[in-house]
């Protein structure tokens, strides 16, 4: 076989090798457990509401439950079953951005409680803090500029 | 029970079918893109943002309710907003305040929990 020289060359190889992702099925799959998560979320909104919370602070225990059950089944090995059949359908609700904080965080504790723990909890969900929160700065001072 | 006959199951169904269709944007982009889940969460976030920052996000969330607000375009449209408002109030100390108090209890719930799991889960052997 002749080497590969350019990166072009290297991506049309792996996409020959790779096998092609059956994509109607993994949508479907991804739609109906995303919808379910939402819907799920939903009635937990409700439930808040119909106790008198207001719309804020029930969407704030609608995230809360829904992160800790995730990290419940992340515990439980649970939760890697559904994301393999899920695809984007766990990982894009927020109970993705739990999964991809208690995955490593229990998955690197091997490496000590502070730098394994501590630092490794952050490799997805750190990224994902960074360019959201500097977002908001952002279009806050924007905002503040137009007001 | 009072509360399973108050349920809306209009807004229920129109909740299912907008977190679905978020969700299958993602699925088309980890089928057809090399973006990581990491990249791939911080476009949603990101996106989730500027929509919020703009106030069309808003439209999305009274439309659907946790079928927008629970993907991650609403954990950033949630940012933005919460920095959009904490500014009328503390001006510019609230662009830096409103976005993280806003989704602070995400944020810790998720960190503390993270942490819970690692002092009482054990790490799952791979199988060679």
């Amino acid at each position: 076989m002749k080497p590969l020289e350019t990166k072009q060359e290297y991506s049309n190889y792996v996409d020959k090798k790779s096998p092609n992702s059956p994509i109607l099925k993994n949508c479907f799959n991804a739609f109906w457990v995303g919808g379910l998560i939402c819907s799920i979320g939903q009635i937990i909104m409700d439930f808040c509401i119909y106790q008198g919370m207001d719309k804020t602070a029930s969407s704030t225990v609608v995230s809360i439950v829904l992160i800790a059950i995730s990290a419940l089944l992340t515990s439980l090995n649970i939760f890697n079953k559904i994301g393999k059949f899920a695809g984007a359908g766990s990982l894009i609700p927020i109970t993705g951005f739990a999964n991809s904080i208690v995955s490593p965080a229990i998955e690197y504790k091997s490496e000590g409680y502070v730098m394994g723990v501590g630092g490794k909890m952050f490799t997805v969900a750190g990224p994902v803090l960074v360019f959201g929160i500097s977002a908001s700065v952002i279009i806050g001072i924007i905002a503040l500029l137009f007001t | 029970m009072d509360f399973l006959q108050s349920i809306d199951w209009m807004q229920l169904l129109k909740c299912f079918v907008v977190g679905g269709l978020i969700c299958i944007v993602g699925q088309i982009l980890i089928d057809k893109t090399k973006l990581t889940p990491a990249r791939i969460l911080v476009i949603f976030v990101t996106t989730g943002a500027i929509l919020g920052g703009l106030g069309i996000y808003q439209y999305l969330i009274d439309f659907a309710g946790a079928g927008a607000t629970v993907p991650l375009t609403g954990f950033g449209a949630n940012l933005a907003k919460g920095a959009i408002q904490e500014v009328q109030t503390s001006g510019l100390l609230g662009a830096f305040i409103g976005g993280v108090k806003a989704s602070a209890g995400g944020i810790a719930t998720a960190v503390f929990f993270g942490y819970i799991a690692s002092l009482i889960a054990k790490p799952k052997i791979k199988k060679q």
